[in-house]
């Protein structure tokens, strides 16, 4: 049974149908890619399932029981924690204050030793890179603010980890932790759900790639059985595509 | 030291060790030249206000002026105090004054007019106070007027409704034997307990960073030095124990200025050490990250805009009794001003998320001296205006430089 499971979410902004009738299940301990042009809705199912926006209709079913997402504070609730592409982190605050942002330890007494031993200990599972965590996020690279966002999510124990481009702004090196950090995740038995423009990484990590294609499914495909190809196929929407055609000419070329 | 020993947050490499005394002095400095100023360009133009009126008129630093500077400070510090809070959530509110002189004409009404307990009227008051800021928020949320806009017609509309609760006789005077007026000017700490109070700030101070330092040894985490310690308690006891000690020449320190610090103490502790004043900041710095992270927004607006007008409120019943009357002019002239100025000058940023409370504190006392200097130097208002609006032009100044320079070091 999947531990998390859309069915039928459509979300219209004004005019546009930015989602129409999204299907989608993940299972514990699978990594779920969802990909698809710029504009297919990826983003805003993110956003649904954070509780940034609310869904117009369809329904989300969270371990078994239908689950209503309204606010963030929802999300986290459910067990359902996300890194924004954005990363949403406060700039003046530090790297601490930024972790645990709205779950701080003891409200009326803040807990700052154990709140600090608990940051370096994320930041060490996750392999960072991040010399003190008393220097507020503005003097933080853009590699380091995507461990810190990533490490924020794992912080309560999460169920289901949403990463929205997660390697897009990395380096070699942090791309290849965070795709270990993924397969991590992954074998702890929690449901990832990943977006990624990449389809090195997607093939990589990814159990299943669901393709989205101007805001309705495009099929889904388990990744051992599925080509590149059929992917990209699938995101523009015909075999005879850009890409396509790109690669023949160049064939051509070389012949 | 092998791997073992090192604390684990000073394990990666590329930090610069520095140790004792000696190393937080350079810690200091290096912060300073990365435009991390902290209060430093404060108490900088502190000693030249203070240096240049002394050297035009010897009365400025005796006893007795600085005496009345203490008093003076509290009524408007308590006022800027609350507009701390509305500016770290990067939000403004003009109609402090306003909100302080309609509150003051809401309790003298009550206490003298129809004869109501004095506590009873400046509950009334301080309820009232914080009723204007829940308003402010319920507009702000759920119409999303710009709060600059909001205060303004509140600045406007609240003056209105103290000159209209004042009637024709525009004026009502507080009498001279109540505790309200006795406590704003006659009530002071005896000597005794001046300096207990000195002894137990400086201990304290030792004692809660003692015991926090051992926690963080304890969690294998770097701590200050005990040696540090006990030089800043030994450097906070002489330094209270002397302007304690001149402040007690003559009639010493006041209740409603050692009301004002405690409230200036509070506040720190609330905004540094509280989940809500965590909330605070980061609304102040990313109001859409903090709304992801699980924060409700809305109510943190609400809360701030309700703290800065309660604390108006405060403030507003503490001037009059000051004054022991209540007038036309309560909180106008210049006190919106100068409560927002002192907020400013203190180190608040005006674009949100930067500032402590004890901004407050310096800022007022920044301003006060300059008030009171020029006073002693018989230059009426029009000095005072022009003297003041170029300093709070100068700190923000010198902030907007810090600012650029924090940047280019990474510190922004």
């Amino acid at each position: 049974m999947p531990i998390l499971s859309l069915s039928g979410i459509t979300k219209t902004f004004g005019a546009v149908a930015a989602l129409t009738g999204i299907d989608l299940d993940v299972e514990a301990g699978e990594v779920v890619a969802i990909v698809g042009d710029n504009g297919a809705g990826k983003s805003t199912l993110v956003k649904i399932l954070s509780g940034v926006h609310a869904a117009d209709s369809g329904t989300i079913t969270f371990e078994g029981g239908q689950a209503h997402i309204a606010t963030p504070a929802d999300a986290h609730r459910l067990g359902i924690a996300t890194v924004f592409q954005d990363l949403a982190l406060c700039e003046n605050l530090n790297v601490i204050e930024n972790l645990f942002l709205g779950q701080e330890l003891r409200a009326l007494r803040l807990d700052d030793v154990a709140m600090e031993v608990r940051s370096w200990e994320l930041l060490r599972q996750l392999s960072a890179k991040i010399p003190s965590v008393r220097t507020p996020v503005a003097s933080l690279s853009g590699g380091q603010r995507q461990t810190v966002a990533i490490a924020r999510s794992l912080l309560a124990d999460p169920k289901v980890v949403i990463l929205d481009e997660p390697t897009a702004a990395l380096g070699v090196a942090q791309t290849a932790e965070v795709l270990n950090l993924i397969e991590r995740l992954r074998d702890r038995g929690l449901g990832v759900i990943m977006i990624s423009h990449n389809m090195a990484d997607v093939k990589a990590v990814a159990d299943k790639v669901a393709v989205l294609r101007l805001g309705r499914n495009n099929g889904t495909f388990a990744v051992g059985e599925v080509s590149q190809e059929d992917i990209i196929a699938a995101i523009t929407g015909a075999t005879d595509n850009v890409v396509t055609r790109r690669a023949q000419s160049q064939e051509r070329l070389r012949q | 030291m092998t791997d073992l020993e090192t604390p684990t947050d000073l394990k990666d490499e590329r930090l610069i060790g520095r140790q004792g005394l000696r190393g937080a002095a350079e810690g200091l400095l290096d912060r300073v030249r990365g435009g991390d100023l902290g209060v430093l360009p404060v108490v900088i133009g502190l000693i030249v206000i203070w240096s240049v009126f002394q050297a035009l008129n010897p009365i400025f630093l005796s006893s007795v002026n600085l005496v009345n500077l203490t008093l003076e400070c509290a009524p408007v510090g308590i006022i800027a105090l609350g507009v701390v809070v509305v500016l770290l959530v990067g939000q403004i509110d003009l109609s402090v004054g306003s909100v302080s002189g309609l509150t003051s004409a809401v309790m003298a009404v009550f206490f003298v007019d129809r004869r109501l307990p004095v506590w009873l009227a400046i509950l009334a008051a301080i309820v009232i106070g914080c009723a204007i800021g829940w308003v402010y928020g319920q507009i702000f949320n759920r119409f999303g007027v710009p709060s600059f806009v909001i205060t303004m017609a509140g600045l406007l509309g609240l003056l209105g409704v103290q000159l209209w609760m004042l009637g024709a006789k525009g004026s009502i005077n507080l009498p001279f034997d109540s505790g309200l007026v006795a406590f704003a000017q006659l009530a002071f700490v005896p000597v005794w307990l001046s300096y207990v109070f000195v002894v137990v700030a400086a201990a304290g101070l030792f004692a809660s960073g003692y015991a926090h330092a051992r926690r963080r040894r304890k969690a294998s985490l770097s701590a200050v030095s005990t040696q540090l310690l006990v030089a800043r308690s030994v450097l906070v006891l002489i330094g209270l124990g002397v302007v304690v000690w001149y402040l007690n020449q003559t009639r010493g320190v006041g209740w409603m200025f050692v009301l004002f610090l405690a409230l200036v103490l509070v506040m720190h502790y609330v905004l540094g050490r509280t989940k809500f004043g965590k909330s605070i900041y980061a609304v102040g710095g990313n109001a859409e990250a903090a709304r992801r992270a699980g924060i409700n927004v809305r109510a943190v607006y609400t809360s701030a805009f309700v703290l800065c007008t309660t604390l108006a409120a405060v403030g507003g019943v503490l001037a009059a009794a000051r004054l022991a009357a209540v007038n036309q002019s309560s909180g106008g002239g210049d006190v919106n001003l100068n409560a927002i100025a002192a907020a400013v000058i203190g180190g608040t940023s005006l674009f949100g998320g930067r500032g402590t409370a004890f901004a407050a504190l310096l800022g007022i006392v920044v301003i006060q001296s300059i008030s009171s200097g020029l006073t002693l130097l018989n230059l009426d208002s029009s000095f005072r205006f022009m003297v003041t609006g170029a300093v709070l032009l100068l700190a923000v100044a010198v902030d907007s430089v810090a600012r650029r320079s924090r940047v280019s070091h990474g510190r922004a």
